[in-house]
């Protein structure tokens, strides 16, 4: 019954029994922290508060203290918000379109792909909230009656879509990826020694005891909520495309966005759940775990929906010049030519021709190779974003008005405070949480373990 | 929750593995026991079936949710941009709910969405008692771990059972008390 044909490499390798599982799991949580631990989440912490302060300048004197200007009225803040939404893809894709399609290799990574999610969307919100200017007007975007009568929001606009997406989103992940945890965290409880920690993990699991009727409703609301979760990951990029092509900006207004936007997200998220698993199979020693089959395997979905992304990229041009629009064809020939010409091309190096190395085996094993490649998509995917905003925006219609711009040091600071954030609570969370879904994963260890498997030959 | 009365004998059985477990809960049913609960470290495939549990019903409860987070998506939009202040957005037609729809499909998408896992993670947590802080439901620390309780309810013969459990593959054999409940 737990027979798994022999030609699938084995998902868990080495001689393991279900307590060495408990126990690796168990192990970082359980012992302190690597010198390397210190040293990262202390330059994160440095880069977070850099970024509080900031965000504090800028509510203080406002966006004024941005590099925006009359033309370009959207930079950076907008750019950094798509980025970590688009990051904050993978997670849900991994634990609920993977759970769908039975991909089992999904079980040691969807932990901490779905706690990089959570993170990465947190960070994305922090983005419209603070561009609002006036962030204590920020419940306006509510559909709550306010002190001037009953003016409610507009269901029409975009901007409000996204504002139901995001918090559906963030929730609804936050809540799946809580109800996986609390069988692990009872886990941790019950080898807990320490009176504080066992008190803490105590209210973290619930009381969880691993009843049969309990396991039964946990897959089955894991199940739901996989389904529930698929097409709203799916939706919540498209509306944020639709931020851009509802409007009438040349370079904007396209069809094509929700499905490249959404190619793009899946793109960017697992370049960043790469850069982060490569780092955490090293510093707590998850190799059997996290096998090169995983990153082998998350190196093709990187490849791709990279090359989902170039063709969108071509398909872009040629339409522009198919519509016979003078403007739109304008844009994109302003994109690939014109001042931003270095964005535009940095964009297509790192998305589109970068991932076609992954095309050889060597290469898409090699865990350094990966590395270096998941941080170039990722810097790709940013260009991705400044390019779609800025270069649509900084030659408007009249040619007066043209413009160009540049981050001051706030728009820097900001950025990099929320990649300080973002690592921050991902350490803080990879000391505390268990890393590796390990309830789920002992279900098959005696289909996918190396010495199982062996048995069976 | 104690389940233990003054005329009701529990006695609990330790496997340390799931395919054990799973014939023992299949024997020991077979001879006409009734397996109170079983506490295991992870699902065991076949084991709600092999115990008899009915098939739950949080999935058809999330249908209704998911119904209900539709039904108020179509009552916001219908009062707030219909009825209470219809606003001139765009020239996009404002008097009817109908003309208007599209334009809400995601609001109605993401309330449904965002209703039915909510709520039925509600109603999961509801159901199966768990709430921060409850104390563990597991007996027997070990059972989050490698290990897997089975608990029998004893009818009859005491050594019977006994032999039985033991014939299984039970690896420790102890009866139910205040202490381990």
């Amino acid at each position: 019954m737990h027979y798994e044909a022999p030609i699938r490499e084995p998902l868990i390798k080495g001689d393991k029994s279900y307590h060495d599982i408990t126990v690796e799991v168990a192990r970082p949580i359980e012992t302190k922290a690597p010198r390397s631990w210190w040293l990262v989440f202390s330059l994160s912490l440095i880069a977070f508060l850099w970024g509080v302060g900031c965000i504090l300048y800028t509510i203080g004197v406002g966006i004024g203290t941005w590099g925006l200007n009359k033309t370009v009225g959207w930079a950076w803040d907008i750019t950094n918000f798509v980025w970590w939404v688009g990051i904050g893809h993978a997670g849900t894709l991994i634990s609920a379109i993977l759970l769908l399609f039975r991909q089992k290799w999904r079980m040691s990574i969807n932990r901490s792909a779905e706690a990089m999610t959570i993170f990465s969307v947190i960070q994305a919100a922090l983005f419209p909230g603070i561009h609002m200017g006036r962030i204590w007007m920020a419940y306006f975007v509510f559909p709550i009656p306010n002190q001037f009568g009953s003016l409610w929001v507009n269901f029409n606009s975009p901007l409000l879509w996204d504002v139901f997406a995001i918090s559906t989103y963030f929730s609804v992940s936050l809540v799946f990826w809580y109800v996986g945890l609390i069988p692990d965290f009872a886990m941790i409880r019950d080898r807990a020694v320490k009176p504080i920690q066992k008190h803490i993990y105590k209210i973290l699991s619930f009381g969880w005891g691993g009843k049969a009727k309990h396991w039964q409703r946990f897959e089955e609301v894991s199940l739901v909520l996989a389904g529930l979760a698929t097409p709203l990951v799916l939706s919540v990029h498209t509306i944020v495309s639709m931020d851009f092509a509802t409007s009438v900006i040349p370079g904007w207004h396209t069809t094509i966005f929700p499905p490249y936007f959404v190619a793009g997200a899946i793109f960017s998220g697992f370049a960043m759940v790469q850069t982060l698993l490569i780092i955490v199979r090293k510093l707590f020693r998850m190799e059997h775990y996290i096998t090169i089959q995983h990153i082998e395997m998350m190196n093709i979905i990187i490849m791709l929906t990279g090359s989902i992304v170039g063709v969108a990229y071509i398909t872009e041009l040629f339409i522009a010049w198919y519509s016979g629009v003078e403007y739109e064809q304008y844009a994109f020939l302003n994109r690939a030519t014109g001042p931003y010409w270095w964005a535009y091309w940095s964009m297509m190096t790192c998305n589109v021709f970068s991932p076609q190395f992954m095309w050889f085996k060597k290469l898409r094993t090699s865990l350094m190779f990966t590395f270096i490649i998941s941080i170039v998509v990722n810097i790709g995917m940013w260009f991705e974003r400044f390019v779609i905003i800025v270069t649509s925006l900084h030659r408007d219609y009249l040619p007066s008005s043209w413009s160009m711009f540049s981050p001051t040091f706030v728009d820097i600071g900001i950025f990099i405070g929320t990649i300080g954030f973002f690592f921050v609570l991902f350490l803080l969370y990879a000391r505390s949480f268990p890393v590796i879904a390990q309830a789920e994963l002992k279900t098959i260890l005696k289909s996918s373990g190396e010495n199982y498997k062996k048995l069976h030959e | 929750m104690s389940s233990t009365t003054d005329h009701k004998v529990i006695i609990n059985a330790l496997y340390d593995d799931d395919d054990v477990l799973l014939k023992g809960v299949k024997d020991v049913r077979a001879k006409g026991y009734h397996v109170e609960e079983v506490y295991s470290p992870f699902p065991v495939h076949g084991l709600d079936h092999a115990m008899g549990l009915a098939p739950t019903r949080i999935g058809t409860a999330a249908f209704f949710y998911g119904l209900l987070g539709l039904s108020t998506a179509i009552a916001i939009t219908y009062w707030m941009m219909i009825v209470d202040w219809p606003m001139n957005i765009g020239g996009k037609p404002s008097f009817t709910w109908g003309y208007n729809m599209p334009a809400f499909v995601p609001i109605m998408f993401e309330l449904t969405v965002f209703f039915a896992a909510h709520l039925m993670v509600w109603t999961f947590f509801f159901r199966n008692g768990i709430y921060p802080g409850r104390k563990r439901l597991n007996p027997d620390p070990r059972t989050t771990d490698d290990k897997f309780l089975m608990e029998v309810e004893l009818t009859g013969d005491r050594e019977e059972l006994m032999t039985l459990l033991k014939e299984t593959g039970a690896i420790e054999i102890s009866e139910k008390t205040d202490q381990n409940a």
